[in-house]
């Protein structure tokens, strides 16, 4: 069972890397905007979204009925289910609005997503007293898929950006919006660094002095570029080119600086063959595009996933918090972070009613909300210490 | 005072941009614009009218959804910094916080410390900011939700040229009006489950007007919610204690005014078993070594009979037995009581035997309570043993004499004296874990060690909060609230037969993309043409 | 006259909200304090055994002064005020103060060795299931607390006393 369950999850993403140059085909063939009837390869591309969801939903019942559990206990399995979410949040926006160039822009964040989250430990494991309750399913599912819909308003935004930015000059808009492509190619290259020296089974150990002056061992499965504080290497030949000082977990940084590493040398590459910034490179992707449309389905993705969200991450993490820790509220990170998002998405839509907040301002804050939950997702759960560190 | 009347006839408050009853434009300002902005309706804001006293002032300030915004994204941030290090209630609590910070986290630490970041949440400030947000939205839905009612009370069906014209969507449908079936266009509408008023040949078509109220509604949630919150203050609606309790023993629950109490049975602990449980979790266990399964504390609650002041023996009725898991508290008369914490193997009782050090030949075995000891321990044929000091918690003090750092026996030690048939004077001898002294030269006899009894302490959690349900019903109201407002949304269609000509104008608090969608199903095949969408107009235009 | 309607209810809406929000900072701002017994209010009765099988309960002296000390054997700070107790007991028993001095729920064998090692020549009584405590919101030791002859709590003290401070504190609640 479990053995399919991983399969079925390959498929997807397969699956999905394929819709997505569907649908960018789809892009190239629509002529008009004004045309009613789709295009063939946009049905294609829609109808291979809606299989891939199919397969990782496949994974989805198939872990769950081998774990005996909803997988969505620890960050592989919860990172990959918010992937497929966003999917799902997907084909419920992109059946209501059908505009291909929104495959194009959000099936990628989602496979990076799950991507990313593929590179944690994907041992099945099994629950501890905290997790078990209904409340895991309900409260994790119910969250996710809020995060989800409120993502496709940042992939909406980031095609109005990507659009409505000129691109002829250099300027403050420019700049952040190689700053936003720039995070998603780090992102890939924190996958791309894993997967390759995974694959090479890459290993080093250090004996090194924590804060408190204690001896402990750390294993590395990158090379070590920033070691552990008096790091001798144990395994491994591979001699740290800084050490760092106790108080930082000189690991993470080290990962850190790997993602940063590889994402400048893929960006670079990119600016060095095609001469052109990563933004102006998708334009051509979003030439058919109508900037008012994408302006409302970035604000009615905000407002569809707002009430989503507020139910999953803020009241069912309340009632399940007065059951499993005795209060439901206690200013955990993870809760705060949420009471962040929320806020953000409050001030977003009370802006909506101003004049002048709509188009590009609108989806700069869509960027922005995406990144304070990308923030929540990963920095919350392996930066800031919490309850909710199950990863 | 200062009314303004519409040249329909109808009396606006003054402040008022679009008539309430026609639409016209009233303030002047707007009459140059292609398009009018709809937001309230056009209705009078109150705040923005009168600004004269300081009350008034005060009231304009909270009434402004900038500064609500303002107040928010403020919120926002201060949250943010407060998650950077832990926050004091989740650091050791034996260690004072300034020095906790310095040694976790050094000079940034401090500085955290010395900003009061560690206690942010609890902090004046912080609490100011939430009440001025609930402040703001009591104010913001006072000044707004009245006005609006009002205007869409007093709309009516017949509107002003100049407020169809200024809508985001309009259209003249001209020439072949007699084709034009206005029957069925109000049978489409129908379907679509419009309410339709008609007046002079005119329609309007109308729905979901409720959605409008939908943020007033999440407003009064929030403002409930905060209530609830604040009721936390209230003394008697809130315990937050935590009972230690050994296996066997019977205690007060705190914060019950002595009226529960709790006896413990057992407490468990179990591990997942990579032989036993699933498999599939067997290469997840092999890698992280003991995982909890579960953490279990089988207790008795009981209820005092009749009063008793404490101290008191109390007269005590058995309620029920529970088995107190995480996640599965035991709740009773308001009263929760969760499994938070444990601690395994806690010293209980101790053996020791009395032999003499030559022979090894025992002369009786003695168990001491670590809780109660005994001053005297007779065995037989004229052998004793007395306890002449006991300490649980043993260590040397400055002096280099023997006391105890705690009341709790998590390394007891003992001065006893051993009297023999051959030492009926006694023999004393100093004995601890693993080292025994004999301050008085050399004895015959010795307290050997024979074996120790634990048992495990469950820590739980005592809560009680009344402020639950208030809570509660605010969190309901606001998700009623955001719905009502977020998936549904206010539409407005207008069809105005004019001298040969159909004109037609939608508008819609949201989502225009439906209405449009919508419009376009109820005119099809009626003759009416598709109403254009001005602002797509508008921008065309531009670019 | 609209316009003073208008007036008095922002006036009044503005003066709830105020109130609301005052009473949430003073809350706030005493919560550690609300965590302790209220001075000036009826001490909590109870009834203690001392370790000559007496029983000594607290609504019985009313009339005399009660000086009433938890403290615990390990205690550094309970032992070193334990003397001045003793000493000024002597002096101020005659005069209508009597000290309680209750235990912390240890074992008799502890309380009974403490008491012959310092000679304490007052009650000492176990709290052996912490209802004594809890009805005092014990926390810290020792803490002190000065009951009048009416019964009332006049102050408490966390903290060890000197021998002065002992005495002045008896003078106080001399009836």
């Amino acid at each position: 069972m479990a053995e399919i369950s991983s399969n079925l999850l390959y498929s997807a993403f397969i699956i999905y890397l394929v819709a997505t140059l569907v649908f960018g085909g789809a892009i190239k063939d629509k002529k008009t905007e004004k045309e009613k009837k789709q295009s063939k390869w946009a049905v294609m591309g829609f109808g291979l979204t809606i299989l891939g969801f199919a397969a990782q939903l496949g994974y989805f019942v198939t872990r769950w009925i081998a774990s005996g559990h909803a997988p969505v206990s620890n960050l592989f399995e919860f990172t990959t289910f918010f992937g497929m979410m966003l999917v799902g949040a997907f084909i419920i926006i992109y059946s209501i609005y059908r505009t291909a160039a929104l495959g194009v822009f959000t099936l990628p964040v989602a496979i990076l997503v799950i991507a990313y989250g593929s590179m944690f430990p994907r041992d099945i494991s099994p629950l501890i007293p905290a997790l078990q309750s209904d409340w895991l399913h309900i409260h994790v599912t119910t969250a996710a898929a809020g995060q989800a819909i409120l993502s496709v308003s940042f992939a909406a935004g980031l095609i109005f950006l990507v659009k409505a930015v000129d691109q002829t000059k250099s300027s403050k808009q420019t700049f952040w919006l190689e700053t936003v492509m720039f995070g998603l190619i780090c992102t890939l290259a924190f996958v791309i660094v894993s997967s390759v020296f995974s694959g090479l089974d890459y290993k080093e150990s250090f004996n090194w002095v924590d804060k408190k002056g204690k001896e402990a061992v750390m294993e590395y499965s990158l090379p070590a570029l920033a070691g552990p504080h008096k790091g001798e290497l144990l395994e491994g030949n591979f001699e740290p080119i800084a050490e760092m000082p106790a108080i930082i977990n000189a690991k993470k940084l080290n990962t850190v600086i790997w993602s940063i590493g590889g994402g400048l040398v893929l960006y670079g590459l990119l600016r060095l063959i095609f001469r052109k910034r990563v933004a102006a490179l998708l334009r051509p992707l979003v030439k058919n595009i109508n900037l008012d449309l994408v302006d409302e389905i970035s604000y009615r993705s905000v407002l569809i996933g707002f009430p989503v969200f507020t139910l999953g991450a803020l009241i069912f993490a309340m009632i399940w918090a007065q059951i499993a820790w005795t209060r439901f509220w206690g200013w955990d990170p993870k809760e705060v972070w949420a009471l962040i998002t929320f806020l953000f998405y409050a001030a977003f839509l009370h802006l909506r009613l101003s004049k002048g907040w709509h188009g590009e301002k609108s989806a700069w804050l869509a960027v922005i909300g995406f990144a304070i939950m990308m923030f929540n997702l990963v920095a919350v759960n392996l930066v800031l210490a919490g309850l909710h560190s199950y990863a | 005072m200062n009314e303004v009347k519409c040249e329909c006839g109808h009396v606006n408050p003054h402040g008022t941009v679009l008539c309430e009853a026609c639409g016209r434009v009233l303030d002047e300002k707007e009459k140059d614009r292609k398009l009018v902005d709809m937001r309230y309706e056009g209705s009078a804001r109150r705040s923005q009218t009168y600004d004269k006293t300081i009350v008034d002032k005060i009231w304009n300030f909270f009434s402004s959804v900038k500064v609500g915004i303002w107040l928010i994204v403020i919120t926002l941030i201060a949250s943010a910094l407060g998650t950077i290090l832990p926050q004091e209630m989740y650091i050791p609590p034996n260690i004072p916080p300034e020095q906790y910070y310095l040694d976790e986290y050094g000079t940034f630490g401090k500085l955290y410390v010395e900003f009061g970041f560690h206690n942010l949440y609890g902090s004046w400030w912080y609490l100011i900011l939430v009440a001025s947000i609930g402040i703001s939205l009591v104010i913001c839905s006072l000044d707004r939700v009245i006005p609006l009612y009002r205007a869409l009370k007093a709309q009516k069906v017949s509107r002003h040229e100049g407020f169809l014209k200024r809508q985001r969507l309009f259209g003249i449908s001209t020439g072949a009006n007699s084709n034009i079936d206005l029957e069925q266009i109000k049978i489409n509408l129908r379907d679509k489950r419009y309410s339709i008023r008609e007046e002079d040949g005119n329609l309007l078509a109308e729905k979901g007007r409720f959605s409008r109220w939908g943020p007033y509604v999440n407003h009064i949630g929030l403002i409930i919610f905060l209530l609830g919150a604040m009721l936390r203050f209230v003394p008697g609606m809130y315990v937050d204690k935590v009972l230690w309790i050994r296996e066997g023993e019977t205690k007060a629950i705190p914060g019950t005014n002595g009226q529960y109490y709790l006896s413990s049975d057992k407490f468990i602990l179990e591990v997942y078993d990579k032989e036993k449980d699933k498999e599939v979790f067997s290469d997840a266990l092999g890698k992280m070594g003991a995982v909890a399964k579960n953490y279990q504390s089988n207790v008795t609650l009981l209820e005092r009979e009749g009063d008793a002041i404490p101290g008191e023996e109390p007269n005590l009725k058995k309620v029920k037995d529970y088995s107190i898991k995480v996640n599965e508290p035991l709740k009773y008369d308001n009263y929760a009581l969760y499994q938070v914490d444990y601690k395994l193997d806690e010293l209980d009782k101790m053996h020791f035997n009395l032999i003499n050090k030559k022979s090894e030949e025992s002369f009786g075995e003695i168990e001491i309570d670590l809780y109660n000891p005994k001053l005297k321990y007779e065995l037989n044929k004229g052998y004793s043993v007395q306890l002449m000091n006991y300490f649980p918690d043993f260590e040397f003090d400055e002096n280099g004499d023997p006391v105890t750092k705690s009341p709790v026996p998590n390394n007891p030690a003992f001065i006893f004296k051993m009297f023999t048939p051959d030492n009926p004077e006694g023999e004393v001898s100093f004995v601890a874990i693993q080292q025994t002294v004999e301050p008085f030269g050399d004895n015959e006899y010795k307290m050997a060690f024979a074996g120790i009894e634990t048992k495990n302490v469950s820590a739980l959690t005592v809560r009680k909060d009344l402020t639950l349900w208030v809570i509660g019903l605010g969190g309901a109201i606001f998700m009623i609230g955001v719905i009502q407002g977020a998936y549904w949304n206010h539409r407005r269609i207008w069809i105005q037969p004019k001298s040969g000509e159909v004109w037609i104008a939608g508008h819609t608090n949201k989502n225009w993309h439906g209405l449009k969608r919508e419009i376009n199903m109820v005119i099809k095949d009626t003759g009416i043409h598709e109403p254009i969408d001005q602002t797509q107009e508008q921008e065309k235009k531009i670019s | 006259m609209k316009k003073k309607q208008r007036l008095v209810i922002r006036t009044a809406i503005l003066i709830i909200l105020g109130a609301a929000l005052a009473y949430s900072l003073y809350a706030n701002l005493t919560k550690e304090k609300s965590e302790v017994l209220k001075l000036n209010a009826e001490a909590p009765d109870f009834v203690l055994t001392d370790m000559n099988g007496q029983k000594h309960k607290l609504s019985d002296y009313r009339g005399q002064g009660v000086f009433l000390n938890f403290w615990g054997t390990w205690c550094k700070p309970c032992e070193k005020e334990m003397p001045y107790m003793a000493d000024q007991y002597k002096v101020y028993k005659d005069q209508g103060v009597q000290i309680l001095a209750v235990n912390v729920g240890e074992s008799e064998f502890a309380v009974q060795s403490f008491i012959d090692k310092h000679n304490l020549n007052f009650p000492v009584l176990i709290d052996a299931k912490d209802e004594v405590q809890s009805a005092y919101q014990v926390n810290p030791l020792p803490v002190t607390f000065l009951i009048d002859k009416e019964g009332k709590v006049v102050e408490s003290i966390t903290g060890s006393l000197t021998e002065e401070g002992v005495q002045k504190l008896m003078e106080r609640i001399k009836p």
